[in-house]
């Protein structure tokens, strides 16, 4: 019968397995938000009216279910559960693996994985800044870009005037298109959904689908304001 | 053919060690990678000094012994052994670095050998199938569908060489570990102990500090056996499906 020998003190208190877990699961939640995200963007191509809508449509979804803001706050409070779940599961991981090869190589081939691996990690870790900026500037309003505002598309437009608002927010953007493109794989990789070479291929094309809709999708509307597509 | 060698020297565990250049002649295209080696040493021992130590044992592809890192490749340029890396595939004039794996769960004895006594104790945990020692079975008593077959017999083609490890960014052993547990679960002789054996061996990977997987699939393609990189999902979905039926 398969027992473990290790003495209970001894064994990691996690498995890294359960930490790729815990990585991929709240990975997913973020990719639903990412969509829903996404699709609330392109609104502003409809018009003012229609992205004002929606905006103050947030704020009362499920009503009368729900109190005003009561949706919003369920799901910033979930955003924020998986956040900190992620980034906890990540670093404590990175630090894992620097502590798994301690000895550098002297000649090391350069690898497509080292890049990758990078651009998970730091790449992962300039999203994070990229939210805090993010939140500040569109939610709470504290970092004003391009003048004050009387609605959420105002808001939008004026910021989107800006040249170097355009470039951080197309930086996060390709950030995050190449976070998703190995993270969805890799997430599905955890969840034990490849288990054949077709698989892998599915895997692979779903990851590379959802970057490629993430990406044009969040780039769109700067682009087109800033080119002045939307009156 | 001329080679400049520049290998890791390192006389003992404690030992800090180093790169050490060798020039090297007459080597020729048919030797393998571990002749040129021994060519090398002899040399080396006729000049009183001490001969280079590196592992080796069958020198035909299927024991795993002899795993070094080749120009920062694991095995070398080629997808084999190192013994069974021919000199052809080096070009005359080049120059060869020549290091150990590096992990931390794989410490060095000496020079280009390390200590991978890890793998072993993680097949220990729980690597095998306890089966009664009667008599043998007739060989359709438990029948085997072809496709199960054929995948446990992919996934135990792993030699435990360590190149996986030696090639992780993370120093991860996930590759090895994955086609064990791949390879008794596709049996159904494997099923009985599938939970405790996925279970038991993952936390003893995690305790010999390997790194953990990051799915980058490098492991996989330096594999000299090609495993590829599904027996990683495979172990990780048996350990949720653990963790589901002990909850």
């Amino acid at each position: 019968m398969a027992t473990s020998t290790i003495d209970a003190g001894k064994r990691p208190k996690t498995g890294s397995i359960l930490l790729k877990t815990v990585m991929a699961v709240s990975g997913l939640i973020f990719v639903g938000f990412i969509l829903a995200h996404m699709y609330g963007n392109l609104m502003i191509f409809a018009g003012r009216e229609t992205f004002n809508e929606y905006a103050h449509h947030l704020r009362e979804f499920g009503s009368p279910m729900l109190p005003e803001k009561g949706f919003l706050w369920v799901m910033r409070i979930t955003l924020i559960v998986a956040l900190v779940a992620h980034a906890g599961s990540a670093f404590a991981l990175w630090s894992r693996a620097g502590k798994a090869r301690t000895t550098r190589y002297v000649q090391r081939k350069g690898q497509w994985a080292t890049f990758v691996k990078r651009s998970m990690r730091w790449g992962g870790a300039a999203l994070l800044i990229f939210v805090v900026f993010h939140i500040l500037h569109f939610t709470t309003n504290t970092i004003q870009i391009g003048g004050d505002y009387d609605n959420p598309a105002d808001r939008l437009l004026n910021s989107f005037g800006v040249w170097w608002a355009v470039l951080i927010y197309l930086f996060a953007v390709a950030c995050l298109g190449m976070h998703l493109l190995h993270g969805i794989w890799s997430a599905g990789m955890t969840l034990g959904l490849n288990r054949s070479l077709d698989a892998a291929e599915r895997l692979r094309l779903t990851a590379i689908l959802v970057a490629v809709v993430v990406v044009v999708g969040f780039a769109l509307p700067p682009l087109a304001i800033f080119l002045g597509l939307i009156p | 053919m001329k080679l400049t060698l520049k290998i890791w020297r390192q006389s003992g565990p404690e030992d800090k060690g180093g790169v050490v250049t060798y020039p090297i002649e007459g080597v020729s295209e048919d030797m393998s990678f571990l002749e040129m080696l021994d060519v090398l040493n002899e040399g080396l021992i006729a000049e009183g000094e001490e001969p280079v130590a590196f592992d080796s044992d069958c020198r035909e592809g299927i024991c795993g012994m002899c795993g070094v890192m080749i120009n920062g490749e694991a095995h070398g340029p080629e997808r084999t052994t190192t013994c069974q890396l021919h000199m052809r595939s080096f070009r005359d004039g080049d120059e060869i670095v020549i290091e150990p794996w590096r992990a931390d769960a794989f410490p060095v004895i000496k020079d280009l050998c390390v200590d991978r006594s890890a793998f072993d104790r993680i097949i220990q945990a729980g690597g095998y199938i306890s089966a009664n020692t009667g008599s043998a079975p007739d060989a359709h008593a438990t029948p085997v569908p072809k496709e199960n077959a054929d995948r446990a017999f992919m996934a135990a083609e792993c030699i435990g060489c360590g190149a996986c490890v030696a090639a992780c960014p993370n120093a991860s052993g996930m590759l090895f570990m994955g086609s064990k547990i791949t390879h008794l679960g596709e049996f159904p002789q494997g099923q009985p102990e599938r939970d405790a054996r996925v279970v038991s061996m993952t936390a003893q990977h995690d305790h010999e500090g390997f790194g953990g997987c990051t799915n980058l699939g490098e492991c996989s393609r330096a594999c000299p056996k090609g495993i590829p990189l599904n027996v990683i999902s495979q172990m990780n979905g048996d350990l949720l499906r653990a963790q589901r039926h002990r909850s």
